[in-house]
């Protein structure tokens, strides 16, 4: 308390020296409080959205058996990481080019920052801090990549899915990124996915059911009688604290992609963001709750974690609009799904080890539909063109995923030996256990 | 001297532990297990996925007693671990040839 007034008086001394300096050059507090305010909403919403790495590296360790912990949290690290170097490399630059042909942006540039002590009169007033914008957006493209990592645990090679994460980052995710929130021709038609329930997460879900296709599943997952044999998780407490983190992270996803918060209309709307967002969560874990107690008597706690997500990825592509009722009921949709769903990819055979594809592919394309409930936050969203663009991020993801999978299988190879997939990727391939007095497979 | 192996179901350990050390039992060894008996396995649900759990998690006490002592304690064991419900296991006593306290190398019944 006592520094604070000396720093007070200190500053009232300086102030009247600086104000006279600067009177010409320096723009009111009004003019420069929503850049302010806009840019203080990044940098909070994208180290929220950063924790989201942490709610995944610890839900897919948990989901994970134990000889597989290790390789998987080596995995989540290095994909963040990559992530961040492509999207500086050129992933803003594709994404966010400014004025191109709607499709495809040929601007290879790394980001650039503002100088050092950015002057009010160069900032760009009516938005934000380049350096605070692209800090946000790089987040979002790690939880693409966070996604792809879980659906192919225990069984992919590290270096050959870390090439694919460059790929993913790099191009695929800003390219089609860029149809939309850069302002190219689904955004010019008319659709609407607030965070990303498609862009995001459902680019993510379709990546990784290309590459579990391509991939296989599990040793043992399937019998010759098509039996379904459980591979339970190693470690449920750390799949629920993932699940939190992630739940934490997504205010600042969603309530960050209201991208501005300098009037008192957006800043409330954050507010309703975050309320809406929690509901979804909430109800979505209730749901799968319910119907696993319902089908088979138990609950089933993997399948409430998932919900929980699902909850939230149904809501991402619509925050802002809906009431609170109306966010519970998509939330809850977005958990029947899951507990209908993870069975389903079960009795097709594809090996989702952390029910990756129901929560983000499945629940993101509900998701991106119940907009049209709405009209969106434009009012203007409709059916028709919701489903353009969910076919459009499908079609694009899903093939040249496909492409690049393949082309790594016929190259170098995706898959671990049979040896050491048995013996768990942690000795096989690092030669480190996660929990060394305890590891039995 | 006998020696009694029990394999009962493990909420019942407490209990037991506490009826056999009232009968005057001074040591006991407790290991947790898995096996399988007329109870047989059962079946689970995980993510929707159905599958037989093949062995059931029981604990298995090991004492050795007195001959004297012997029915008494399969007695205390009989009647702590029962509920009348498939799965309370078992009990079997063998004969023990020779016992020996480390710390004073006493033998026999005097080592117990």
């Amino acid at each position: 308390m006592k520094k604070f007034s000396i720093l007070l008086s200190i500053g009232a001394a300086l102030l009247p020296s600086l104000a006279l300096a600067q009177d010409a050059a320096e723009p009111g507090f009004d003019e420069i409080g929503p850049y302010i305010m806009t840019t203080l909403l990044f940098l909070v919403g994208g180290f929220l959205v950063f924790w989201m790495a942490a709610g995944f590296a610890m839900l897919e360790a948990g989901l994970v058996r134990s000889k597989n912990v290790t390789m998987q949290l080596t995995k989540n690290i290095a994909l963040f990481s990559l992530a961040a170097i492509m999207y500086w490399l050129v992933g803003f630059n594709l994404m966010y080019p400014g004025e191109f042909n709607g499709y495809f942006a040929f601007n290879f540039v790394p980001t650039v920052l503002e100088p050092v002590g950015l002057a009010a009169a160069d900032a760009s007033l009516d938005y934000a801090s380049v350096a605070s914008d692209f800090f946000f957006q790089l987040m979002f493209v790690a939880a693409t990549a966070s996604i792809v990592s879980g659906v192919l645990a225990e069984r992919i090679k590290l270096w050959p899915f870390l090439a694919f994460v460059a790929i993913l980052t790099g191009f695929m995710y800003p390219i089609s990124g860029s149809w939309q929130w850069g302002g190219g021709w689904l955004s010019e038609m008319g659709f609407s996915d607030f965070a990303g329930s498609t862009i995001v997460h459902s680019v993510g879900g379709w990546a990784a059911l290309a590459g579990a296709l391509i991939l296989g599943p599990r040793i043992g997952k399937y019998a010759k009688d098509g039996k379904v044999i459980p591979m339970p998780g190693s470690n449920l407490a750390l799949a629920t604290l993932g699940t939190f983190i992630l739940w934490l992270g997504w205010f600042g996803f969603n309530g960050g992609s209201q991208l501005a918060a300098g009037t008192v209309g957006d800043i409330t709307d954050v507010g309703r963001i975050f309320a809406n967002t929690n509901m979804a969560a909430a109800s979505g874990a209730l749901v799968a709750l319910i119907l696993t107690q319902l089908l088979y008597k138990k609950p089933d706690l993997t399948m409430i974690l998932n919900g929980c997500l699902a909850g939230l990825v149904s809501i991402t592509a619509e925050p802002l609009a809906p009431s609170l009722f109306l966010s519970m009921i998509i939330g809850g949709i977005g958990g029947a799904i899951v507990v209908f769903a993870v069975p389903l990819l079960d009795k097709l055979k594809i090996d989702d080890v952390v029910g990756a594809i129901p929560v983000h592919l499945f629940a993101g394309i509900w998701g991106t539909l119940a907009v049209a409930i709405t009209g969106g936050y434009t009012g203007e969203a409709t059916l028709t063109v919701q489903v353009i663009g969910i076919l459009a991020y499908g079609v694009f993801t899903f093939v040249v995923a496909g492409i690049f999978w393949y082309l790594l299988k016929m190259t170098v190879g995706i898959r671990v030996s049979e040896e050491a997939e048995i013996t768990g990727l942690d000795k096989a391939e690092l030669g480190m256990e996660a929990y060394p007095d305890f590891t039995r497979g | 001297m006998k020696l009694i192996i029990a394999t009962i179901k493990p909420f019942k350990l407490e209990e037991v532990r506490e009826a056999l050390t009232t009968a005057g039992v001074r040591g006991l060894m407790v290991t947790e297990i898995k096996g399988f008996g007329a109870q047989s396995g059962h079946t689970e649900i995980y993510r929707g996925a159905e599958y037989v759990v093949n062995f059931v998690p029981k604990v298995k006490l090991e004492l050795v007693v007195a001959d004297s002592q012997a029915d008494q304690m399969v007695e205390v064991i009989t009647k702590t671990a029962h509920t009348g419900k498939i799965g309370d296991g078992k009990i079997f006593v063998l004969d023990v040839e020779q016992a020996v306290r480390v710390r004073t190398g006493e033998t026999g019944e005097d080592a117990l």
